[in-house]
């Protein structure tokens, strides 16, 4: 159990880590944003708090230190400096290197003690106030919900007498919670009558508290028998599906007791707010109405702040089960397009309508368990920054990491395998990229570099570009390095674009001297890989002096897609349809009049097609007419002649295994409504055959 | 591995190529499927039939004559295609074989059993684990790992594609 909670713990504290990194990264570019230095110390105190709590002593008391601090920054004491922020990181590593127990460098833990330790001015004795706060308050303040109470307290007049002191009673009730106070002094007497050493005065407590009705009695637990108190749940903070408006104010002064049933009908056939008429009928003092108001009006604002809660709430789910889930919708997906067709060769009007009904929802689950397992792919783009801001002081640039479209969702198995991949390109980006501040200075740029990283949907893929204001590819460099290597022969004539695709080419690495940060010359070709191992496609772009710009499109899924499915000599083949443009009819006229070349006139624009057949080493006669698919990629539109085209399918990917792994133009295959099987070519890899064949 | 031959290692399932009898060692099969729909993989060695759909997965289904050097197995009633689990580089991988027919399983003890003859089969000896004896009639007893195995299948596709080079 306790095991149990260690690990919900880790988990916890591992989302508080990366929220802490972001936060701090951002308190370096506002550190007047008392906003996020509340953030920092907020979290800094839950992982210290639950850290203890869970018996992780070495964070407790590792934390302890560096929220020290952090309440000094936030009692104005100590201002937010980049050493602050630096330390800071280093410290949220360290805490995250204890919390996973592995490398963890007690030296340098306790070097960073130290170091924090010095930031606390000597005099102030916060180091010894902040313990007060530190146990449990915060954690339990998540787990249960608030519930609204209304307390009315009557004191005995001599309660002075005996050292209770009501305000501190006071002060102690409202730090449960929310707690709005209205004091009754009708019964205080004219000043001549007054004791001084008497307390004439009653409370009215309304309040929002998640500790339970147990805690609200221990504040008044010296005062028992001196007082007359009265507590009622007026709001369990549990049901949240009742209505958001609470009692009105009648109902509620009828249920304290401060007005008979007989007088409020007498009130409530005149024709004034309810709490005026009370006042003007003198039946009801005034602070009984603001004591009721106020209890209305704080029932509706927990209320309805639990009703925000409510709609945002989340529910952990490991990953497993969810790739499971998907899994049996691809399972069903793939029955259902069998009943379809069981259903459509019946010619039985009920069963088709069956049929129909269970595809539509298998679409809906299909795309709402797809939906389960999208993440925002932001949760990437935080880890750069950091890895910017590192890398930026190792290499002495000034670079500012910007990001656009954090929130757009891509399959989490997607992400994972993306980040590598984008750590590379942008620690190219900034290694090879971006000049030293010097160098930009004289260029006439701002002496800050940008790398810009973006991500936006398109189609059923994302896109992701990462671009950079600095000096841009090398043509003559990457030509020379290439006839070197001999990718390409020296008198060809290749444009810009075939240039620095040849930087995908294995072993190719045009930095002179080999820095720690890049150019060991296993980069780009492995990041193309990644990417086309994701079945998306990588493209460069790229200008002297102004920067590069790096576009990866990555379908949006890797368990399902669309596809057409296409036949050639009797076989089925299924092409991603989102890269398909159009389908177009191929005569035999067609090929006569091209003249053996591998074109074809598409309203005037001349593609090229290869014809799969061949591709395939199939040498009967084709069919008179066939059918060329035009497809595209990265703005290169090439067709695939298929005999006939068959029509949309969903397709739920399986992989071919190792005995086919070495097959080109397959990226795998699906099972189709017959129980058939239908192999889904590889259109990266036909487009690449279909350029050379043009060449 | 050997603990795993030391439990299964008396039966084995026998199926006929062309008129030759062979065995597989029973812990190899996990079932027997008739002949169905094989849908072509291109650009795959031609003892590759294609893949077909088991439950669900796609397997690959290889012919063994083919893979033998014999005649491309002709479609029966009786052909068969035996679901085995072969050993690739220490991963477990399934695929189908297709046999011409498949006969029953026997029980073979080690003294029925004889190590392979270095000539007189057309088969390389390092595909064959034994001949067994069985009423008068040799088995060859297969060593489908090696058949299969991962040296084998690239030897044979870098073949392919110098084919295809030449081509």
């Amino acid at each position: 159990m306790l095991d149990q909670q260690r690990e919900v713990y880790k988990e916890e504290a591992r989302e508080l880590l990366s929220e802490l990194e972001d936060s701090l990264l951002e308190l370096e570019e506002s550190p007047e944003d008392s906003e996020l230095v509340a953030k920092v110390f907020r979290a800094m105190h839950t992982i210290k708090g639950s850290g203890a709590m869970f018996g992780f002593d070495d964070i407790a008391a590792f934390t302890h230190e560096v929220e020290t601090v952090f309440d000094l920054v936030r009692n104005g004491e100590i201002s937010v400096t980049k050493k602050l922020i630096s330390l800071s990181l280093e410290a949220r590593d360290h805490i995250r290197s204890l919390l996973e127990g592995n490398d963890i460098d007690l030296t340098k833990g306790a070097a960073l003690v130290k170091s924090f330790q010095a930031l606390v001015p000597s005099k102030t004795p916060a180091v010894e106030e902040t313990p007060r706060t530190l146990p449990a308050e915060n954690l339990s303040a998540n787990s249960e919900a608030a519930a609204t109470y209304r307390i009315r307290l009557h004191l005995v007049e001599n309660i002075i007498f005996t050292g209770t002191r009501p305000d501190a009673l006071l002060r102690e009730l409202s730090e449960l919670g929310a707690c709005k106070v209205v004091a009754h002094t009708h019964e205080v007497p004219l000043l001549a009558d007054i004791n001084p050493e008497n307390c004439y005065t009653h409370w009215d407590i309304v309040l929002t508290s998640t500790r339970g009705v147990n805690s609200i009695k221990d504040v008044f637990i010296f005062v028992e028998d001196d007082a007359e108190l009265k507590i009622d749940l007026i709001d369990d903070g549990l049901s949240s599906d009742d209505e958001l408006d609470y009692k009105r104010i009648g109902e509620i002064l009828l249920d304290r007791g401060d007005i008979s049933k007989e007088e409020l009908e007498a009130i409530l056939s005149q024709n004034k707010p309810i709490g005026q008429k009370l006042i003007d009928a003198k039946k009801v003092p005034q602070e009984k109405i603001d004591a009721a108001l106020n209890e209305q009006e704080m029932v509706r604002a927990a209320r309805q702040q639990r009703q925000a809660q409510d709609s945002a709430s989340s529910v952990r789910v490991p990953a497993e089960r969810l790739d499971l889930l998907v899994n049996m919708v691809g399972e069903l997906v793939t029955v259902q397009a069998r009943l379809s067709q069981a259903a459509a060769s019946r010619d039985d009007s009920d069963l088709m309508a069956i049929a129909e009904e269970v595809e539509r929802l298998t679409g809906e689950l299909r795309d709402n368990s797809l939906n389960m397992r999208m993440l925002p792919i932001g949760t990437t783009f935080s880890k750069f920054k950091r890895l910017v801001r590192d890398l930026s002081g190792e290499l002495g640039k000034k670079i500012e990491l910007k990001t656009v479209g954090a929130e757009t969702e891509i399959d989490k198995t997607v992400i994972e395998k993306l980040n590598d991949p984008l750590v590379h390109l942008i620690r190219n980006s900034l290694d090879h990229g971006i000049e030293m501040p010097e160098v930009r200075r004289q260029a006439g740029k701002p002496e800050t570099g940008t790398v810009l990283l973006s991500a936006a949907h398109s189609g059923d893929s994302v896109e992701i570009t990462i671009e950079d204001d600095g000096k841009g590819l090398d043509r003559e460099a990457i030509l020379a390095k290439g006839i070197e290597k001999g990718l390409i022969s020296a008198d060809a004539h290749l444009s810009d674009d075939e240039v620095f695709n040849l930087i995908f080419a294995a072993g190719f690495s045009t930095a002179k001297v080999v820095t720690g940060v890049s150019g060991r010359g296993v980069g780009m070709d492995v990041v193309k890989r990644a990417i086309e191992a994701l079945r998306g496609s990588i493209a460069i772009d790229s200008r002297a002096g102004k920067g590069s710009v790096i576009t990866i499109r990555i379908p949006l899924t890797l368990a399902i897609i669309e596809s057409l499915l296409v036949s050639i000599d009797g076989d089925a083949y299924a092409l991603p349809l989102s890269i398909i443009e159009e389908c177009v009819e191929l005569t035999a006229m067609d090929i006569t009049n091209a003249h053996g070349r591998n074109l074809i006139n598409v309203r005037g624009q001349i593609v090229p097609y290869i014809s799969l057949r061949e591709e395939f080493g199939i040498f009967d006669a084709p069919p008179t007419i066939q059918q060329v698919v035009i497809t595209h990629h990265n703005h290169i539109r090439v067709g695939f002649v298929v005999d006939q085209v068959i029509g949309q399918h969903q397709s739920v990917i399986k992989t071919l295994g190792r005995m086919c792994k070495d097959v080109q133009c397959v990226s795998g295959a699906t099972i189709l409504g017959d129980g058939n099987v239908a192999l889904i070519l590889d259109s990266n890899q036909l487009a690449k055959k279909a350029e050379q064949m043009a060449e | 591995m050997a603990e795993t031959e030391s439990i299964d290692i008396h039966q084995y399932l026998t199926f006929k190529l062309d008129d030759e009898t062979f065995a597989l060692t029973i812990g190899k099969v996990r079932e027997v499927l008739d002949f169905t729909t094989v849908t072509r993989v291109p650009q795959t060695p031609d003892y590759m039939r294609g893949v077909i759909n088991l439950r669900g997965s796609v397997v690959p289904v290889m012919d063994l004559n083919r893979k033998f050097g014999m005649a491309h197995t002709d479609k029966t009633v009786n052909t068969c295609i035996i679901i085995v689990e072969i050993d690739m580089e220490g991963e477990t991988t399934i695929l189908g074989a297709l046999a011409d027919s498949v006969q029953e399983v026997l029980e073979l003890e080690p003294d029925q059993i004889e190590p392979p003859p270095k000539i007189g089969t057309k088969l390389r000896t390092e595909f064959i684990k034994g001949m067994g004896k069985h009423n008068d009639e040799f088995i060859i007893i297969l060593d489908i790992d090696k058949v299969f195995s991962a040296e084998e299948i690239s030897t044979v596709q870098n073949v392919f594609k110098q084919e295809e080079v030449e081509a």
